[in-house]
């Protein structure tokens, strides 16, 4: 199985040896004897061997017969717990570690693993321990039972039983176990025993971990662990002193005194010759120099002077340390990272990057993976360094490792630029044609936020964009969709047609992609005109004329493959035509009457509207149906919170007002109803139809009937945005319009995403408001990748409140948002329960927090951790705020 | 810090598992789980690395076992390959050119092992030597108690 094997490594001396059997003597001969003898008094049957079990085990054939070995021997070992024999209960626990380990329950056997460890031999605490850290878990009872056990046996004259007991607690300390034992663990840090000590460390390291606050009276034994010469000891110490350096700034300057003893550490593992009991293939125990690293690298952070001291160490190992093996590597993989994140000399930083250009290069695909890894982490520090391999990097675009082509992916996006948008975009574009679904949404967007940022012209954004939509297809986000109908709209009018061919073109040859045929009945329903009587227009094939494009037209509405938002654009967009053609205004009024009768509740409403416009209010069909005022572009990267389009997360409005008092601006609503069908980002509503000659009651009457014949609908969701957009749009209309209109009608109309742009942004002005209300002081405490955190803290009676708010401003939906807080000792910190654990694009969430002072010179400083999951990945941040003002 | 270590083989079938954060059994079954079939999937040219959750997962395969570790997003993902290794050498040097049975009929020998070599997911000891010293002691202080008596073996068995 092992392709290292080396001959010269004896087994054990005899007398160590496992299976060698010390043969007989009179003492163990007389107790076997006599435990016999009492084993047949309480006639109790020999129990089955482990490894016999483990034999019967394994012979069985089926599932079913594997359970019914395990259960037969489960009730026997159940049964034996209960007649307390103590003889065998070592063999029947361990044997139930096997069960447990095939996935059968296992947690009637905790009890009397805390038997076995309150034996006296160390057979049996040997596999109690082991059982204590394999079955019971933080939640236990019995965790009380145990931390007295283990507070015996770390005060055990016997080496071994110390290690069992420490190694158990590092496995295992829950934070009351850690305050229990911290003491206990502080003494055994000075033991004169390598053995205890090493474990004592890292039990101290676990025990901070799990309690920061008990970091102090460690602090005290810790300093002198690195004039040890034992590896063990060292290497714990570092792990120590690191986790106590991430802990607290304070520490953090304590420990900065110790960089000189670090790098003469390091400089004797690389300077010293050879030492078989560290070496790994060739190079001097990379362990304890990856750990060394690590922590040097925390202490030389935004510190000119540590910096300086560990500049020539870190080029010694860059150009002393072997590559052909992964040892070597992994130790040049940690030097880079401590090169790249200090205050290091520009030389050493083109070193740390040419090592990753070589390790972009290397065969392994293991250190590939890191080099893409790490220059994604360094592509803020030295761009220009990183795109000398961009053509490497998307040669990884093709690889067949997933992991390896996210990275690629992540890191192809941070290198395009104005320069180089054509090419990249080129590149991506394949890779997104053949890219994983998992990845299209992800690329897409990122491809439409690229494209927006660095496009050379209208023309190849226009391109791109359709592109994208065809490669993509039915994976891309909504925000595309309406981003691209933004850019479009407010091309100049020959680009619009341009692409309106285009898109013509591209809907011709498949009809199931859904965002695309969304876009593209919008292009050609604004300007279809354009595409069919402006003779500058090129097809690439036949020129069709109205009724080719009619007929597309009622292909799409009729077919199953298009669903329903797109026949909503469809019909919207058909409508347009009809006063985009010459002739054919029969025709479409044939395909909407139709929909007179559509089982779809909102294609049946469009039908029934549109015809009203062919009937009795012909002659308003031309100036209602008029071209989109161009788009104000709303910048996607921007902080706004539009691009969001999902359907269901429209604000529903339930209040139905009468209408009494229509005015001539009801026009304009109208108007704005019919604009909402094309799904987009309405601008300011322009009043062009208030100076047409419409008797204002008929207006009424279109709207008053349906109105009536509209159901009011229930509140579709509770999330935080609806329930607060609700009341601004209605404020909105009262105030600003003073008019009362159906709103319920105008629900009904609603489809896409015009109301959800608008109104999600009014909902966050709407928020914010109260909160700057307040006397609050706000301050930025995490403003990173879109996600943006504020902390708005007042002075109340006997605390300070801190109000967390969270943006989401990017473009996805960030699901289990967890935002955790800790504060130093001389803090208390309540949290309280967050509004929410979903944000959506452009979502809030906040939470309160409230902290107490015991000490009044305390400066508060709070360290964050963010996690959360988008897109699928587990996303997690950390940040530590310190300008919090002053309450 | 690592977060858990498990040993499975090429069938699916979990060897061993070692944890060093606190999760419900239900939890660490679903992530056994998921973790097997992803990293069974992935064809053997792939590289060992893969991100789940919080964490970073890396692993490796010997003959017919998986070694599969989660790390943390500060661990550094070479290092933990080197860990593997040298726990495979540890394993190979106790048994005698160890195979996967050895593991299996003596999973509580592969468990003493690794708590030689890790303590709470931190690495305790770089000499090989120093660990098996460890482990042959405590072997010898068990054999000590344990009486080979006429009528069967005592211990574990």
């Amino acid at each position: 199985m092992y392709p290292y094997y080396e001959n010269e490594w004896g087994i054990l001396p005899i007398e160590h040896n496992r299976r060698f059997n010390p043969g007989l003597n009179m003492a163990t001969i007389r107790q076997a004897i006599n435990e016999t003898i009492e084993r047949g008094i309480m006639r109790m049957p020999t129990p089955t061997r482990l490894r016999d079990l483990i034999r019967q085990i394994r012979a069985a054939k089926t599932q079913a017969e594997e359970r019914a070995v395990v259960n037969r021997e489960c009730a026997y070992i159940r049964s034996t717990f209960r007649e307390e024999d103590s003889v065998w209960r070592c063999r029947n626990i361990a044997k139930l570690f096997y069960i447990h380990m095939l996935g059968y329950p296992a947690h009637f056997g905790q009890l009397e693993c805390l038997k076995l460890i309150a034996s006296p031999k160390f057979t049996d605490k040997r596999i109690g321990y082991l059982g204590a850290m394999l079955l019971l878990d933080e939640r236990q009872d019995v965790h009380l039972l145990i931390t007295n056990c283990l507070k015996n046996d770390l005060n055990s004259p016997t080496q071994f039983v110390v290690g069992l007991a420490l190694c158990t607690l590092g496995a295992i300390a829950s934070p009351e176990m850690a305050r229990d034992l911290a003491g206990e663990i502080e003494k055994l840090m000075k033991s004169p025993n390598a053995y205890i000590r090493k474990k004592a460390v890292l039990c101290a390291f676990r025990i901070i971990r799990r309690v920061p606050e008990l970091m102090e009276i460690f602090l005290p034994a810790t300093r002198s662990l690195l004039n040890e010469k034992n590896h063990g000891i060292l290497i714990t110490g570092v792990t120590l002193i690191t986790e106590m350096c991430e802990n607290s700034p304070d520490t953090l300057n304590h420990f900065k005194k110790i960089v000189p003893n670090l790098v003469r550490i390091l400089k004797n593992l690389i300077l010293a010759g050879y030492s078989p009991e560290h070496d790994v293939s060739g190079v001097s125990d990379p362990f304890l120099q990856v750990k060394i690293l690590r922590l040097l690298r925390i202490l030389g952070r935004n510190d000119s002077e540590s910096s300086e001291a560990m500049n020539d160490i870190l080029a010694q190992v860059a150009t002393n340390t072997e590559t052909s093996k992964n040892v070597g590597n992994t130790i040049l993989y940690e030097t880079v990272l401590t090169i790249m994140d200090i205050k290091s000399e520009g030389g050493l930083r083109v070193l740390a990057v040419n090592i990753l250009g070589r390790f972009l290069l290397n065969n392994d695909k293991n250190i590939r993976y890191i080099a893409l890894h790490t220059l994604l982490k360094t592509v803020n520090v030295d761009i220009s360094a990183v795109q000398r391999h961009r053509s490497t990097i998307l040669e990884c675009l093709k690889d067949p490792d997933v992991t390896i082509r996210k990275r690629a992916m992540e890191l192809s996006f941070a290198l395009v630029n104005a320069q180089n948008i054509r090419a990249m975009a080129k590149e991506l574009l394949i890779f997104l044609e053949k890219a994983d679904p998992e990845f299209k949404a992800q690329c897409s967007s990122s491809m439409v936020l690229s494209a927006e940022r660095y496009a050379p012209t209208i023309r190849w954004h226009l391109d791109t964009l359709l592109s994208i939509l065809i490669a993509a297809g039915n994976y891309v986000r909504d925000d595309v969709t309406s981003s691209t109908i933004q850019m479009i709209s407010s091309s100049p009018s020959n680009e619009q047609a341009y692409i309106a061919v285009k898109f013509w073109e591209a809907i011709q040859e498949t009809q199931d992609n859904q965002p695309l045929t969304q876009v593209g009945v919008w292009c050609i329903g604004e300007s279809g005109d354009q595409m069919l009587y402006n003779s500058e227009q090129e097809f690439a094939g036949e020129k069709p004329d109205e009724t080719a494009i009619i007929e597309l037209y009622s292909k799409l509405l009729w077919s199953n493959q298009v669903n329903t938002v797109s026949k909503q654009y469809a019909l919207v967009s058909l409508a347009k035509l009809s006063t985009r053609f010459k002739s054919g205004q029969n025709d479409i009024k044939d395909i909407i009457d139709t929909f007179g009768s559509h089982l779809n509740i909102d294609l049946q409403q469009r039908g029934v509207e549109f015809s009203q416009l062919f009937g009795q209010y012909s002659h308003l069909r031309e100036s209602l149906l008029e071209k989109m005022p161009a788009m104000t572009i709303n910048k996607i990267n921007g902080t706004n919170s539009n691009g969001d389009t999902m359907e269901d997360e429209l604000p529903r409005i339930t209040v139905e007002k009468t209408i009494n008092n229509i005015v001539k601006s009801n026009t304009d609503t109208l108007l704005d109803l019919l604009g909402n069908g094309d799904d987009i980002i309405s601008p300011p509503i322009q009043t062009t139809l208030t100076t047409t000659a419409v008797p204002a009651s008929n207006l009424l009457d279109l709207l008053g009937d349906i109105d009536i014949s509209a159901p009011a609908m229930p509140i579709m969701n509770n999330n935080n945005n609806n329930i607060i957009t609700s009341p601004v749009t209605m404020s909105i209309l009262d105030d600003n319009e003073n008019t009362k209109i159906s709103e319920s009608l105008f629900n009904m109309n609603g489809s896409g995403g015009a109301q959800t742009g608008n109104y999600n942004d009014l909902g966050l002005d709407f928020l914010s408001t109260p909160t700057t209300q307040t006397s609050a002081k706000i301050t930025t405490a995490f403003d990173k990748n879109d996600l943006l955190i504020t902390f708005a803290t007042t002075r109340k009676s006997d605390y300070v409140e801190v109000v967390m708010t969270t943006t989401n401003n990017s473009l996805d939906t960030l699901e289990q948002y967890l935002f955790q807080a800790a504060v130093p000792k001389s803090f208390q910190l309540q949290m309280m329960s967050p509004t929410g654990s979903v944000l959506l694009p452009g979502g809030i969430v906040s939470q309160e927090m409230r902290v107490k002072s015991n000490s009044s010179s305390a400066v508060l400083r709070m360290k964050l951790r963010i996690s959360f999951v988008c897109n699928g990945n587990p996303i997690l941040e950390q940040a530590e705020v310190s300008n919090f003002p002053d309450v | 810090m690592m977060q858990f270590m498990l040993l499975f083989s090429r069938q699916g079938k979990l060897r061993l598992q070692k944890w060093y954060v606190a999760h419900a059994d239900k939890v660490k079954k679903k992530i056994t789980r998921e973790l097997i079939s992803t990293i069974l999937a992935r064809k053997p040219k792939m590289c060992s690395f893969l991100e789940y959750k919080e964490s970073k997962i890396v692993y490796k395969r010997y003959a017919s076992l998986y070694f599969c570790c989660a790390i943390e997003q500060e661990d550094n993902e070479l290092l933990t390959l080197e860990i593997i290794h040298r726990y495979v050498e540890l394993l190979d040097k106790y048994f005698g050119s160890v195979c996967e049975l050895d593991i299996i009929f003596n999973f509580e020998k592969a468990y003493f092992i690794l708590d030689e070599l890790l303590v709470g997911g931190e690495i305790q000891e770089t000499s090989k030597k120093n660990v098996l010293k460890a482990i042959a002691a405590q072997d010898v202080l068990q054999e000590d108690e344990t009486p080979q008596g006429f009528f069967e073996d005592h211990g574990l068995g």
